[in-house]
């Protein structure tokens, strides 16, 4: 509501401007440094790359794979972490089980535990799903539940008078009160997936954005590294835009919150 | 009007809460008799923690008796139901709906087509002079216009009782004395039986036909007042000595009660 700021004669979009070109500059600074040079190859170089990637034929193959893998991983973590929250939130016996352990479970790296899920589920897509799984899964069960179990008890105890069963209330009252913590739920799982990615690519992945960056390292192939690492961040990007259009479609009615 | 004459609404039977806390049992209430007869508009006053809220609740069926029984036109009360609407302090207004789709939300949990809702939530909406607000989500309404559209929903699914927990509580002083004179006007042209529950000694007489005094710990009634200042009541029945004396009386009662529950 209070959008009168400092600097707000400056459009939005010239701000973005300046903040793009004064990173360009960063960025040339830092790849005519010789001791960050090697790090920073500059911008054309780094666009180079996306030919030579394409030459390879790996280029769209490894962004779609890395898409693939955090799609159904992230996709599979919702759909499990739905109920499991609402259950959590619900009957005291499930919480009192699950709970510690996605607490525990929640605290150790992925990378930890990503030799183990191969040794099981063997090489290839199958163990980065999984990782991606667990670990959407858990950081989400814990946003969704958090929202179920802030819902105003008067609005609940508003709906009951109003002739609300168990059924409506649940429907029509703790539905819609959590959806703005499911949508923090997505946020926070899709860039977990997307942190993830790296880790669940790891060992024994024949594609993607993560397992090409370790192999470009073996051979010090700097500016498609970075061009990975610069697609990674627009991927994670594109996310956010999309959770911040759900956001405002289906939370508009809030009250307080404006970044 | 012989109140001889009149319906009990609801009995309120001996009814006795206990809560079970950390420090042990806590008796909220305590052999508490009351008849509330149709139409009527009874205030109930009494300090925080003398268990009026409680009471409410039970009346409500948003909680049990420990003991004794609430009948409601003659039927024991278990549970919630419609008969019984409730307005709450914190206005409870679904934030996620519009001012229109709130004062619909118990007409469609009845099974009413859109339409046939539409236009009862609309009439009670006109009620509480909202009908420029239709559209607004609760974000955007005052506190006193939040409480209006709660009052709206309530009366929304017509029920015969209407259960107000110090409605006007967290609303400035205007806008409280504004939503007096409404809801006196609605008492008068609908004709439902309202218990309501405040702490401000004046409201209680301006409104109410029936002061209850609540002692407290254990709550129990303490005196009910009878207030024969005809209606219609306005801000200057504020000024009348038999309001004055009334208002004397019902304070100090009460003051009493304060001062026995900070011993």
């Amino acid at each position: 509501m209070n959008k009168k700021k400092k600097g707000s004669s400056i459009p939005k979009w010239a701000w973005l401007l300046i903040s793009f070109a004064t990173a360009m500059c960063l960025w040339y600074l830092l790849s005519i440094n010789p001791k960050t040079a090697r790090s920073f190859p500059n911008l054309v170089e780094t666009i180079k790359a996306i030919s030579t990637m394409m030459e390879r034929g790996v280029f769209w193959s490894d962004i779609s794979s890395s898409l693939i893998s955090v799609a159904a991983g992230f996709a599979i973590g919702f759909i499990l972490s739905l109920p499991t929250a609402v259950l959590m939130a619900w009957y005291a016996p499930v919480r009192n089980i699950i709970e510690p352990w996605i607490q525990f479970i929640r605290n150790i790296p992925p990378l930890a535990y990503v030799p183990l899920v191969v040794i099981s589920a063997g090489v290839g897509r199958r163990p980065q799903i999984i990782v991606i799984t667990i670990a959407t899964f858990l950081i989400m069960t814990v946003t969704i539940y958090q929202g179920v179990i802030n819902v105003d008890e008067t609005l609940i105890k508003a709906a009951r008078v109003l002739g609300a069963t168990d059924k409506d209330i649940f429907l029509k009252v703790i539905a819609p009160a959590t959806l703005p913590f499911i949508i923090t739920a997505v946020r926070l799982g899709s860039s977990t997936a997307l942190t993830t990615l790296i880790a669940a690519e790891s060992t024994g992945a024949i594609a993607g954005l993560g397992m090409r960056i370790r192999s470009l390292n073996n051979s010090f192939e700097t500016p498609p590294m970075l061009l990975y690492i610069i697609i990674i961040g627009i991927i994670g990007m594109i996310f956010e835009k999309f959770v911040k259009f759900l956001e405002r479609r289906f939370t508009g009615w809030q009250e307080k919150r404006d970044v | 009007m012989a109140r001889e004459e009149r319906r009990v609404k609801v009995k309120i039977d001996n009814v006795r809460k206990v809560f079970d806390t950390r420090n042990g049992e806590m008796i909220a209430l305590n052999g508490v008799n009351l008849d509330i007869m149709e139409n009527e508009f009874i205030c109930v006053v009494g300090p925080s923690g003398c268990g009026k809220s409680t009471l409410l609740n039970i009346i409500a069926g948003l909680s049990e008796p420990s003991s004794g029984k609430v009948i409601c036109d003659g039927k024991e009360v278990v549970g919630t139901g419609t008969e019984r609407g409730v307005v709450f302090q914190q206005y409870a207004l679904f934030p996620w709906l519009t001012v229109k789709k709130n004062v619909m939300f118990g007409l469609k949990l009845k099974g009413m087509k859109d339409n046939e809702a539409e236009a009862i939530a609309m009439k009670y909406i006109k009620m509480v002079q909202l009908e420029d607000f239709v559209n607004h989500y609760p974000k955007e309404l005052s506190g006193g216009m939040k409480q209006r559209v709660a009052i709206a929903r309530a009366y929304a699914v017509n029920p015969s009782i209407l259960l107000m927990d110090e409605p006007f509580g967290a609303l400035d002083a205007q806008t409280r004395t504004q939503l007096q004179t409404e809801l006196l006007d609605t008492w008068e042209k609908e004709q439902k039986t309202c218990f309501f529950i405040t702490h401000d000694v004046d409201e209680a007489i301006i409104l109410a036909q029936k002061v209850i005094i609540m002692s407290a710990r254990p709550g129990r009634i303490k005196e009910i007042v009878d207030i024969n200042i005809p209606y219609p009541r306005t801000q200057e029945t504020k000024m009348i000595p038999e309001f004055l004396e009334l208002k004397n009386h019902i304070w100090s009662q009460v003051y009493q009660e304060y001062l026995e529950v900070r011993k």
